[in-house]
């Protein structure tokens, strides 16, 4: 395509005007209202399913939801996730799950948030929430452990109830399984 | 003579004390109006408004380590700092910052300006144009592309920029008719702003001296986007902070010029700002209006930084050499013919 | 001694020391340096003879632009420091014959006596009118034609410049 040069008159070929609107643009916006947020004050808006830190989240009953399967460790890209499996023990009213976490560890100097560990959880059990300011004067202060993880987590109300009912939930249970538990 | 030592030193100390204030709040200066044009806000963290900043940077500066790379030359990267920053703050010496101070106890009135040269002008281009050298000298001995190459750029526009300089400001002193500032300066104040009748003079010497100063749209010597910061790219901690302070230094006693030259010194044009002050109160306000004449054109300085973007080096040359030495030179034949033909 | 004469001689010695430093340093940038700190202190010799425009001057076109130039043409032809060379028999014996003419010179002048200028040297000020008066009144032709001259020369250099004449 060919566009036609402007042809500028000797007054715009000095400069002067577009030097002179330049100045008075800059000028006009001194006064404006200014969009600077300030930050450790006026936190940012985080908006739908924003991706902060990973976290270990416990169900309404406060067990641990996490059964060490270790697929979120395989699946992280940055190998930020160690998992130490362990049993539950045998008289616990919970022992038909098998498995639990011994010790469960999230480097996050590593960490990439990419959501792939909570994507993978056959349990629901890795959310990322919304933390976003992780920092620390060491760097063992940012290897995050299962009491750490448990901690920032929390209760997470969800609709896997695969460990209190055995068949169908209560009438006043909250939301009704999506999918089957693994219920030996 | 044991008064006048001191007086002078008194002076000396003043003068010093007060510029390298201001250059210190000019640097704040620049990040807030910067901050203001572009929507944001500047720095506001550091006591009210952000107005201890200054403090905060110069300790920082302070406190930052000093890197000495092994293949530098050791003793003109050490020296080239300081080239750069004292001519600034010895040029002022001959810019008189008021009219005079009846100081009680003293008999004879202390005069606003440290050294009253008679060929005051060319003081000032003489020990300005030994600036470069801290340029030239830094980007020499850093020893690496860069530097280099800023000074290399810089040694020829500061020498095309000095002609244009120096021959800009001629119909002024033929007007005046003596090349002392402080003459100059009671000339405007009895007759008019020589900014009104020298209009391109005027022009002239702004653009100019803004390449001499290294600012944009003149910044070629640093040129963060292609340069990486130029002539001082080697430098850090203080060493820096002087190149800085030179610079900001340098823009300080531009200003101080063209308010001397083109907008009247201290004066004002009325009763009793436009007559030599005969109390101390008067004295005071001249060096008043001197230095918000002075911040003016500082902020004038930081207003075109951020509004223009940096010329094509030979645009600059292009600019310097084929436009501006005729146009001077056409000037003062103009000027010359007037002034002749006024006089008789 | 008062101070005038302290800072004759110390202004002085300094010149021919810096001079010295030229010639015997290796690094062509400060032979530069140093020969910038030369014309500096020459213009403090301008400044004890009270000849305020020469000495301002001297600093602004000698120091600030042509040794300006100096160090931008050692910079871009990247002249590396010399050599230690030997010395050649004819730049010995030369070297030696034109430094003993000058000796024999100040010898001559030196032995004879040292009178004050005839038409008192206190009139001048040496301020802009004193300096340049002459040269647009007495000696206005020698002046016009040296300008014209210094013209001729700079179209000369213009032309040889280019690389090719279209």
């Amino acid at each position: 395509m060919q566009v036609e040069r402007p042809k500028l008159t000797i007054w715009e070929r000095t400069y002067l005007p577009q030097i002179l609107h330049g100045l008075w643009l800059t000028l006009k916006h001194i006064p404006r209202r200014k969009f600077t947020r300030q930050y450790p004050e006026e936190k940012p808006p985080l908006y739908g399913a924003y991706r902060g830190a990973p976290t270990l989240v416990k169900d309404p009953e406060g067990r641990i939801k996490c059964v060490s399967c270790q697929l979120c460790e395989f699946v992280c890209p940055p190998k930020a996730i160690r998992i130490t499996p362990g049993t539950r023990p045998d008289g616990s009213p919970d022992a038909n799950v098998e498995k639990e976490p011994k010790e469960f560890v999230i480097d996050m100097l590593r960490c990439i948030y990419c959501g792939y560990c909570e994507e993978v959880c056959p349990e629901e059990a890795i959310f990322l929430k919304r933390d976003f300011a992780i920092a620390g004067y060491k760097r063992e202060e940012l290897q995050f452990n299962m009491e750490k993880l448990l901690e920032l987590g929390g209760v997470q109300e969800d609709s896997i109830w695969k460990w209190k009912y055995k068949g169908a939930p209560p009438p006043d249970a909250p939301a009704a399984p999506k999918r089957e538990a693994k219920v030996s | 003579m044991i008064p006048f030592l001191l007086i002078n030193l008194v002076k000396i100390a003043c003068v010093i004390g007060v510029m390298l204030t201001v250059v210190a709040y000019t640097v704040l200066a620049e990040r807030k109006v910067c901050a203001w044009m572009q929507d944001r806000i500047g720095p506001n963290r550091v006591g009210p408004m952000g107005l201890l900043q200054p403090l905060a940077d110069g300790l920082k500066f302070v406190f930052k380590e000093d890197v000495l790379s092994h293949h530098v030359n050791k003793v003109y990267f050490t020296l080239a700092p300081m080239i750069a920053l004292v001519p600034a703050l010895i040029t002022i010496a001959v810019v008189p910052w008021g009219s005079q101070l009846m100081i009680p106890g003293l008999a004879e009135p202390v005069k606003g300006v440290i050294a009253d040269l008679n060929v005051g002008i060319l003081f000032v281009f003489a020990i300005s144009s030994l600036g470069v050298y801290g340029i030239v000298l830094a980007g020499w001995s850093s020893n690496s592309k860069y530097p280099f190459l800023g000074s290399i750029r810089s040694s020829a526009q500061m020498i095309s920029y000095e002609v244009c300089l120096g021959l800009s400001v001629v119909p002024v002193f033929m007007q005046v008719g003596s090349l002392n500032l402080s003459q100059v300066v009671e000339y405007q104040a009895h007759h008019v702003w020589l900014g009104l009748c020298q209009p391109l003079s005027f022009f002239i010497f702004v653009v100019s001296a803004f390449a001499e100063t290294n600012r944009l749209p003149f910044d070629l010597p640093e040129a963060e986007q292609e340069l990486v910061g130029g002539y001082h790219t080697e430098y850090s901690s203080m060493k820096f902070a002087m190149f800085f302070m030179g610079e900001y230094a340098a823009m300080f006693v531009a200003s101080a010029l063209m308010v001397t030259l083109f907008f009247g010194g201290w004066s004002l044009p009325f009763a009793p700002f436009n007559v030599p002050a005969q109390t101390l109160g008067v004295g005071l306000a001249h060096i008043g209006i001197f230095l918000v004449k002075v911040c003016g054109f500082l902020f004038f300085y930081i207003w075109v930084r951020w509004t223009i973007p940096r010329f094509r080096y030979d645009q600059l040359m292009a600019l310097g050499w084929k436009l501006f030495i005729p146009l001077t030179l056409l000037n003062i034949l103009i000027s010359g013919v007037v002034l002749t033909l006024m006089s008789k | 001694m008062n101070i005038h004469d302290a800072l004759f001689w110390f202004f002085s010695i300094a010149m021919l020391a810096c001079g010295l430093l030229v010639i015997a340093n290796r690094n062509p940038v400060t032979s530069a340096m140093f020969l910038v700190l030369l014309f500096v202190f020459m213009a403090g010799l301008f400044l004890l003879l009270e000849a305020i425009f020469i000495a301002a001057i001297q600093v602004l076109v000698y120091a600030g632009a042509v040794m300006v130039l100096f160090l931008f043409v050692i910079m871009l032809l990247d002249i590396k420091a010399s050599e230690r060379r030997k010395f050649k028999i004819l730049g010995v014996v030369g070297g030696i014959a034109v430094g003993l003419a000058f000796v024999w010179e100040l010898v001559i002048i030196l032995s004879q006596p040292i009178e004050p200028l005839a038409g008192g040297g206190a009139e001048l000020h040496g301020g802009l009118e004193e300096v340049v008066k002459p040269f647009f009144a007495h000696y206005m032709l020698p002046f016009e034609v040296t300008a014209l001259l210094l013209l001729v020369a700079m179209v000369g250099v213009v032309l040889l410049s280019k690389k090719e004449l279209k």
